[in-house]
């Protein structure tokens, strides 16, 4: 053995964040690695907007006027959102399953980094899809109409979307244990991304179910990032409709303040 | 023995899983600088035991030290003269086996060209360099467990522990693992090891602790448990199988304890006292009786058979693992108290020897 074995010194603080960037780097070379499942990733929510944009779009109304691909690319975005959550799921459930978090656990590296990782890779993961879905929309002839600052509003709101779904990702992941198991999570995701004002307004549809449709998060959302881009389909006479701005930061908020603290309390639990 | 020269101290470890006691008052002591083999059937409590003593999991009663250090207490000095193989590859699969050793190497706090370097030495070690482009997904399962294997001797750990590292390798990775193992000790580290093979711990551990329902039954060196369950045995293989049970009754009674018979080799073995004296008694008899002969074995017993006097039953996987047949002879509803004890000897819960 030649190596020297000696750990470098540095405060706790450096080491958390130095071993942060370890295990988010560990993300970014999994996409070097296999960049086919990235694009793959990347292109998912691009075929949706697609399908819906031009297959589904014809038959399309938005009440109040308006070109049905405007109100939709703002939907698509929060949903590819709120899918991220398989990703963050599947990506947790894996390592525990594995032993890898058993194995980091054993290690005399910062606590914090598994977590810190996941976020960071997830939120530029996330910001990846983003910027995807944004060119396929500008291509579609979607725009913001109300200037940039606005504009990095909306995504700032889409990016604390993310962030809620994260902690939920990480505390199922956490929960569940096996990477198998996205098969049931996907039965309940899909649902909530479809019974929402994504594709459709919620004046179009029976009065309990647009009801339904409007406390759904993801909507506040979608509502209130309509709006900041000007794109159509944003009114409303409701107080969900009128607050969208409020509740797409505070539905967000919520979900963290809940599942930060369940998901604390569930790592803490792999000791008993 | 004094404390400093214990690499791992338990006392009276206890750990609960809902209603299933995993750990019933485990205590163990490994010296420094040994290699310590925790023999155990499946569900014996040699997991548990591992993780506590690896920090993973909060004992609920009862105290381990690792290197002088309290594993709860001092759970993060412990992970650093610490190195864990647990029973499952715990590796990164999209990964390859290069940027795993790295990626941990950068974990345990080696400067990038130190875990670079360090990658590099031991994916050599491991016959894994030519594979250390690929992704581990693509891996047979012993070059993963090789690397996990790797994995744990990044820093060069104190004490390492290994869950069952040899389970399901094929003879030349399981002869790897043993070298390794060999050379750490010589290195001055100390090993603790678990495993079901009784081959393993006599080959590898300087002394054995035998658990069973979380407790430990048995320690000492393999030699000193040999010689517990009695000096030698006889075996007896008979001409025809309608001579058993005389060939049994005739080993009865120059035997220590009750013979094991096994119709299917149309064998009879018992451990006996005065090897010479019995043999030539048996065969005495057994002459007389006009039993037919065709071979006489005279033999140390296996750990297998130590297994089976000191518990009362069969190792877990011995039977399976295919050490020896004996014990998966052992009787019938022979229960775990049955004392089937060394000959003359008691049978007493725990034997220090
Ligand atoms: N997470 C758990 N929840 C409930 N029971 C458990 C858990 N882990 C282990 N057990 C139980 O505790 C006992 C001891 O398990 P342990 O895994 O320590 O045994 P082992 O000696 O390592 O067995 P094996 O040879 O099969 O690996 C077993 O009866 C097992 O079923
Ligand atoms: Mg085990």
């Amino acid at each position: 053995m030649t190596t020297r074995l000696e750990a470098l010194p540095g405060s706790r603080l450096k080491w958390a964040v130095a071993d942060g960037w370890t295990i988010t780097r560990r993300d970014l070379v999994h996409w070097a690695n296999h960049p086919v499942q990235l694009i793959v990733g990347l292109l998912f929510p691009i075929m949706i907007l697609l399908m819906f944009g031009y297959l589904f779009g014809g038959a399309m109304k938005v009440p109040g006027g308006g070109d049905y691909r405007e109100f939709l690319v703002p939907g698509v975005l929060a949903l590819s959102m709120m899918f991220g959550i398989e990703a963050t799921f599947t990506a947790v459930s894996t390592d525990v399953s594995r032993g890898v978090t058993d194995r980091f656990r054993s290690m005399p590296m910062a606590g914090s980094a598994v977590v810190v990782g996941r976020c960071v890779a997830d939120m530029i993961n996330a910001a990846l899809t983003l910027a995807a879905l944004v060119l396929a929309g500008l291509a579609m002839g979607w725009g913001w109409h109300r200037g940039i600052g606005p504009a990095f509003a909306a995504f700032g709101l889409l990016l604390l979307l993310r962030l809620a779904m994260l902690w939920v990702g990480i505390h199922l992941g956490l929960v569940l244990r096996s990477p198998e198991s996205v098969m049931a999570l996907q039965i309940l995701v899909w649902p909530v991304g479809f019974l929402s004002n994504v594709f459709a307004p919620p004046e179009t549809m029976p009065g309990w179910l647009g009801t339904v449709v409007e406390w759904n998060p993801m909507s506040a959302t979608v509502t209130a990032i309509r709006e900041l881009f000007g794109n159509p389909g944003w009114g409303g006479d409701s107080w969900m409709a009128q607050h969208s701005l409020l509740m797409a930061v505070v539905w967000p908020v919520l979900m963290v303040a809940l599942f930060f603290p369940l998901s604390v309390r569930r790592y803490r639990r792999l000791s008993r | 023995m004094a404390s400093t020269d214990l690499a791992v101290l338990t006392e009276g470890l206890r750990k609960r899983y809902g209603d299933k006691t995993a750990l019933d008052g485990c205590d163990l002591a490994v010296r420094a600088g040994t290699v310590h083999g925790v023999l155990g059937p499946n569900g014996a409590g040699k997991t548990t035991a591992v993780r506590v003593l690896s920090t993973l999991l909060r004992p609920d009663g009862g105290t381990a030290r690792v290197a002088g250090l309290d594993v709860v207490r001092q759970a993060a000095e412990v992970r650093r003269v610490i190195g864990l193989v647990g029973q499952h590859a715990a590796v990164d699969e999209q990964l390859s086996g290069r940027q795993n050793l790295e990626m941990f190497g950068r974990l345990y706090h080696l400067g990038a060209r130190a875990a670079r370097a360090r990658a590099g030495e031991l994916l050599e070690r491991f016959r894994l360099a030519d594979t250390g482009r690929k992704p581990v997904s693509q891996y047979s399962g012993g070059m993963r467990r090789r690397l996990d294997l790797a994995a744990g001797l990044i820093l060069a750990p104190r004490v390492l522990f290994l869950d069952e590292p040899t389970t399901g390798l094929d003879p030349r990775s399981r002869n790897e693992v043993w070298e390794a193992v060999t050379e750490l000790r010589q290195g001055g580290a100390t090993v603790l090891l678990t495993t079901q093979y009784l081959e393993e711990a006599d080959r590898l551990a300087d002394d054995v602790s035998v658990i069973d329902d979380g407790k430990v039954v048995a320690r000492g060196t393999p030699a000193e448990l040999k010689s517990r369950v009695g000096a030698d045995r006889v075996d007896v293989v008979v001409r025809r199988a309608a001579d058993l049970p005389a060939a049994a009754a005739a080993l009865a009674r120059v035997a220590g304890a009750g013979p094991d018979v096994d119709p299917e080799t149309r064998t009879a073995g018992a451990p006996v006292r005065d090897r010479i004296t019995a043999l030539s008694e048996l065969l005495r008899t057994l002459d007389a009786e006009g039993v037919e002969v065709e071979d006489v074995e005279l033999r140390r017993p296996t750990l297998d058979e130590v297994f089976l006097a000191l518990t009362g039953h069969a190792a877990g996987k011995a039977a399976r693992g295919g050490a020896t047949g004996v014990a998966g002879a052992a009787p019938a509803g022979g229960g775990r108290t049955a004392g089937r004890g060394a000959p003359g000897g008691s049978d007493e819960k725990e034997a220090r020897v």
